[in-house]
């Protein structure tokens, strides 16, 4: 008989490589001030669209090429990943929590709780979320912290319907009322019995919700409502791409690939991890 | 036995919210240590008793009328609060479902600790101790390596055994078993009978046994209650009502009963005079009753 306990099975190459390739960018993040060749922000009108290194006419030292500024591509991708990150991980972190508590309260609860909670999600989700996002950030003005803020209060609804779906079927199970005849509290109940059983969606929908912080962030500084104009922002640098797209292609599609390629790499990455650490698909 | 009953159930009746009875002044006793079965078809109210008693019958069911008296207390009297703790306390279930009756992310052990721990104050290695002599007593082989698993590792028998170790780990007054063998394959059904049987007996407890199964009955209970229709039709000791059925129905359900000695008999469905008498005395118990408070 084989040990029950043994729960290795094959790799599991979605994870692996969504987590190798976030684990890179996430990595550049942080050391990008070590690690990108030039200054992003430093301007060069000699070294203007310069093409990436395999192509005639590039320059060592700009791997990626330049854009219409002489900016160097790589660098401005690096620093650019750095305020994805940060919006990707307090955006989603912030929208999870709210998303999450509330969701937990009406599909554990039930009653008016969940009844008050549903309408206002309801209500929330009826307005086109990028035209919210815009329009937040209009009030609240410019800068990073809009950013963030307008992400979370527009997504928490996201959290809030899986996680009141999930709670809803897990309070009716069997143990959740074994635990109340045992005595124990409603609180109690609902963080210690509840709570673990729901946390794998809500892992996957993390990851799943920067995925999504990260286009979000990208179409706000694409339309210049993100942080100041000549930050490497991605979405800055295909606003600018768009413009020289018949000239530099490059400057549009390496932003382009990255982002599509972080995104797909978050979604994945969660559902991943959902199929690794979900006690009952497992 | 001069005692207080360990049950007292009288004259409860339960409601939907449109008025609907779904208990008609159901009463029973049960004695310290008796077994009492409660059978009848599924929608009779034998689980909706079993709930009553527990205090978790769902928010749309109100209890109209009657009294719960646990070992002489009486539950309406108690404040919700009050209530759980002696409920907690004193009593357990065995639940019909050994699939969702364990919480899938915790591991066996901490999960049937935390009740001992947490609800009644005992010590962790205390508890600790008496859950692995509990589920030696359940024929666990290995209850070392089974409290470090997760639910999903057991099979359904084992953890029904859990669930069984877990009931009886607090030496509650009554246990609730609600139609404990129905989930389980036809072979495990009569170990975990067996089993439940055995720890009763050890332990002294009462059970208030929910089953469809009129052979469980006859192997486990010493007294039994047959219900139609959240009402009581017939109450007896099991030898008793299984030598004399003196209810239409009790009749009707035991020829009902598939034997194995006569495998290609065609089975007896209740018959309709029987049923039709059923109907008129249950609309007459309907017609007889107020409810105290409307």
């Amino acid at each position: 008989m084989d040990d029950v306990r043994l729960r290795s099975r094959a790799p599991n190459a979605r994870l692996w490589l969504a987590g190798g390739w976030l684990s890179l960018l996430l990595a550049a993040a942080i050391l990008a001030p070590l690690i990108a060749p030039q200054d992003p922000l430093a301007q060069d009108l000699m070294f203007e669209r310069l093409p990436p290194f395999w192509m005639q006419g590039s320059e060592p030292g700009f791997w990626l090429g330049t854009d219409s500024l002489g900016r160097d591509l790589l660098s401005r991708l690096i620093f650019g990943a750095r305020i994805a990150f940060i919006v990707a991980f307090a955006a989603a972190t912030a929208a999870c929590l709210a998303g999450s508590t509330l969701g937990l309260v009406a599909g554990y609860f039930g009653g008016w709780a969940d009844r008050i909670i549903s309408r206002i999600v309801d209500v929330w989700m009826a307005f086109p979320p990028v035209l919210f996002a815009i329009l937040l950030v209009a009030v609240l003005g410019t800068g990073l912290h809009s950013v963030i803020i307008a992400i979370a209060v527009i997504d928490w609804t996201r959290f809030c319907r899986v996680v009141r779906a999930e709670a809803m079927v897990q309070s009716r199970m069997d143990y959740v009322e074994n635990a109340r005849i045992a005595g124990f509290g409603r609180m109690g109940i609902m963080l210690r019995e509840v709570l673990p059983n729901v946390l794998p969606s809500i892992v996957a929908l993390l990851s799943l919700e920067m995925g999504i912080a990260v286009i979000v962030e990208a179409i706000l500084s694409f339309v210049n409502l993100s942080i100041s104009t000549d930050a490497p922002t991605w979405g800055g640098i295909i606003a600018e791409g768009r413009l020289s797209i018949h000239q530099a292609w490059w400057v549009l599609v390496f932003p382009l690939v990255t982002l599509f390629l972080t995104v797909l790499s978050f979604s994945q990455f969660g559902e991943g991890l959902k199929d690794r650490y979900d006690p009952v698909l497992r | 036995m001069s005692a207080a009953p360990c049950l007292e159930i009288s004259n409860l009746s339960a409601t939907l919210p449109s008025g609907m009875r779904v208990l008609r002044s159901v009463s029973l006793k049960i004695a310290p240590g008796e077994v009492h079965a409660l059978v009848g078809e599924s929608g009779a109210g034998k689980s909706m008793i079993g709930k009553a008693v527990l205090g978790v019958l769902p928010t749309s069911v109100r209890i109209v009328e009657g009294d719960m008296l646990l070992e002489g207390t009486r539950l309406g009297a108690l404040s919700p609060k009050a209530r759980r703790a002696l409920i907690g306390a004193r009593t357990a279930l065995i639940p019909q479902d050994p699939l969702t009756a364990l919480n899938p992310s915790r591991r066996i052990g901490p999960q049937i600790t935390d009740r001992l721990i947490r609800i009644l104050g005992w010590s962790a290695s205390k508890a600790e101790s008496r859950i692995r002599r509990l589920l030696d007593e359940v024929q666990i082989r290995e209850p070392g390596r089974v409290v470090g698993c997760y639910p999903h590792e057991l099979s359904g028998g084992m953890r029904q055994r859990v669930l069984i170790a877990a009931a009886f780990a607090a030496e509650p007054r009554l246990i609730v078993a609600d139609e404990p063998t129905t989930a389980l394959d036809v072979t495990v059904q009569k170990q975990i009978l067996r089993l439940i049987a055995d720890l009763q007996r050890e332990h002294g407890t009462a059970i208030l046994f929910v089953t469809h199964d009129l052979g469980v009955v006859a192997k486990i209970s010493q007294k039994v209650s047959v219900l139609y229709a959240g009402m009581v039709v017939e109450e007896a000791d099991t030898t008793a009502l299984f030598a004399a059925p003196q209810h239409p129905y009790t009749r009707a359900l035991m020829a009902a009963t598939p034997r194995y000695t006569d495998p290609y008999a065609s089975l007896l469905p209740v018959d309709a005079a029987v049923l039709a008498g059923l109907a008129g005395e249950v609309a007459e118990a309907d017609r007889a009753w107020r409810p105290v408070h409307a």
